[in-house]
């Protein structure tokens, strides 16, 4: 898989490269452009020059939800998620959007293979004791683990996560570590963390940005050591 | 779905899911009031004579479904289109222009069952291209653009002679007769109304839980998100015009069967914004406020102007009575009667039980 960027101002000329299966952590400061990086691979706001691959096909013209049904999810900084639904409503909207039947006027039934796939995502990202309680009521924490269920509905082939572990409690981020690490071998992902202990744990390469541009790449173990990256992220953290 | 299957999963125990999922999906089913309010609907003939059931009642029910449409927009779309009167307006007109009517140089005199049917298409259409224009637009460009349609279709239908007949409009439209049976005769008509007004309300309360009508709720409350899952938000919103627009149609036909004429004031602007302040007055939340609000501003317009008198004052302020009623509402309850009635509810059950878990309100 190949993504090749050049985006002015928040990116410039940035080239990523992930391949199939990969799992990779961006980090950099406050402004260094991952989520911009985020925003121009689904498609929220388009680059303003260059390409995007996905599976050796040129999507940079697609819509955000054509992206979507190729097999491309996203999870967002900031909770976007559905306040007036409940829980379940919610992962039920996420399986359906990646399936046919959006306009359908018939409801699910009991045997609805999507339901059956709601209830399983529920399951697995411990929101099963609330799946009727509306989103507006759940915990930061619940919400959090919400927003990573909607982006594993369906058939996931590459996920990108925008800090997830934002805001969780200990317990809540080795919980994330292990949903994380259980994902299915061929469903890479780019996660987007600054906290260090999840992020290297969770992935086989990084990539360092900073100022809108690639600073660095290399294995985990190649960045926690490296002066130049300590001095960057421990430094200028707080531009 | 081989995702995550190492994590726990615990199967629904309950065998009475299908149980509670029915009562999800019909919360009346278990509430004895909406089937008290049934069984007086259905033997309202009995109890109301002709004045009541249709100046008030059948009146009430059309207006309902009109505003349901708008209701169903809002609600659940997100999007306060003030044409849904004009929708109905010109299905009323397509009704006396295809049908029979006292102006036979206009009407082409088509039986009503095919007459019906196509303007009911015909307004669909109306209705879809309008919010084809709309959903370009977020918030109070909506109300603006919808606006400008509604109001264009006014002055369009005053000057336009040669299929609306200008400001005289269309009088004495024939109205359906079959089986033997008068359906504009008080009796028929009040059940004809009060069956398409039951499917309209069942029709949207049945959408807002199938997939159609969550995607269109998660589209209001987030676009964006929506897009990230695999939806088209705008092709959602528009589908959401053409099935308002369908049940606004509905009501135009009604409306034009009960009045038996159309003029260009039964489309203007004031009459648009009626539909919005039925709307907003029965609550935009649930199907059944629109009836509600429906039902109160029925009342209002027909006896007010009695009351007035009685106390003295000047009968055709009968709108100030509505406007204050409207100001009310909307200042201490953005979500209508309804809003009102839950929230009391709520907290004559909260006070025997302590359950937290504030609304929107």
């Amino acid at each position: 898989m190949t993504r090749l960027f050049g985006a002015l101002a928040a990116l410039t000329d940035v080239t990523i490269t992930v391949r199939p299966g990969e799992r990779r952590a961006v980090l950099g400061s406050n402004g260094a452009g991952k989520t911009t990086l985020f925003n121009c691979i689904t498609g929220d706001f388009p680059p303003s020059s260059g390409t995007i691959r996905f599976f050796g096909e040129d999507i940079t013209q697609f819509p955000p939800y054509e992206r979507i049904r190729r097999g491309l999810r996203r999870t967002y900084q900031i909770s976007a998620l559905f306040p007036g639904l409940t829980v379940q409503d919610n992962v039920y909207l996420a399986c359906r959007g990646v399936s046919r039947g959006r306009f359908s006027f018939l409801r699910p039934g009991q045997n609805d293979a999507l339901m059956h796939a709601t209830e399983t995502l529920v399951q697995a990202v411990h929101l099963a004791g609330v799946k009727d309680q509306r989103v507006a009521e759940l915990a930061h924490g619940q919400q959090r683990q919400l927003e990573i269920a909607l982006a594993l509905a369906g058939a996931p082939r590459f996920i990108l996560f925008d800090e997830p572990a934002a805001g969780l409690s200990p317990t809540e981020r080795r919980e994330l570590i292990e949903i994380l690490t259980s994902l299915p071998a061929h469903m890479g992902y780019i996660i987007i963390e600054h906290d260090m202990d999840v992020a290297l744990r969770v992935v086989e390469s990084v990539t360092m940005m900073h100022n809108g541009r690639i600073f660095k790449e290399g294995l985990p173990r190649e960045i926690e050591s490296d002066p130049e990256v300590q001095e960057l992220y421990l430094g200028g953290g707080h531009e | 779905m081989s995702l995550l299957q190492s994590t726990q999963f615990r199967p629904d125990p309950s065998a009475n899911a299908t149980r509670r999922a029915l009562l999800r999906a019909w919360p009346e089913l278990q509430n004895p009031a909406a089937w008290l309010v049934a069984l007086i609907l259905v033997i309202m003939p009995l109890i109301a004579n002709g004045f009541f059931l249709i100046e008030i009642f059948a009146t009430t029910l059309i207006l309902g479904v009109i505003a349901l449409s708008l209701m169903f927009l809002a609600g659940y779309g997100g999007m306060v289109s003030l044409m849904q009167l004009t929708i109905a307006g010109f299905a009323g007109y397509m009704v006396a222009v295809f049908g029979m009517s006292g102006n036979a140089n206009i009407s082409l005199g088509w039986p009503w069952w095919l007459a019906t049917p196509m303007a009911l298409a015909l307004a669909t259409l109306f209705g879809t291209l309008g919010g084809a224009l709309a959903v370009r637009t977020e918030g109070i460009y909506t109300i603006m653009i919808t606006l400008a349609i509604g109001a264009a279709f006014y002055y369009f239908t005053n000057q336009n002679w040669a299929i609306f007949n200008g400001h005289t409009g269309i009088n004495t439209v024939a109205t359906p007769h079959f089986w033997g049976v008068d359906w504009r005769s008080d009796i028929a008509f009040y059940y004809v109304t009060l069956g398409v007004a039951a499917i309209c309300y069942f029709a949207v309360q049945y959408v807002s839980r199938a997939p159609f009508g969550l995607a269109l709720q998660g589209v209001r409350d987030n676009p964006r998100r929506m897009a990230a899952l695999g939806f088209n938000p705008n092709a959602h919103r528009i589908a959401a015009y053409a099935f308002a627009a369908f049940i606004a149609a509905l009501g135009g036909v009604l409306q034009v069967w009960n009045y038996r004429q159309i003029s260009p004031g039964s489309v203007s602007v004031g009459a648009c914004i009626d539909v919005l302040i039925i709307a907003v007055v029965g609550g935009i939340t649930r199907p059944i406020g629109p009836f509600i609000g429906a039902l109160i501003f029925v009342l209002l317009r027909t006896f007010a102007l009695d009351v007035l008198i009685k106390l003295g004052l000047d009968g055709n302020r009968f709108r100030l009575l509505i406007g204050l009623g409207f100001l009310a509402i909307v200042f201490w309850s953005s979500d209508g009667v309804i809003g009102l009635w839950e929230r009391w509810r709520r907290r004559s059950a909260s006070s025997t039980q302590r359950s937290g878990g504030g609304r929107h309100g």
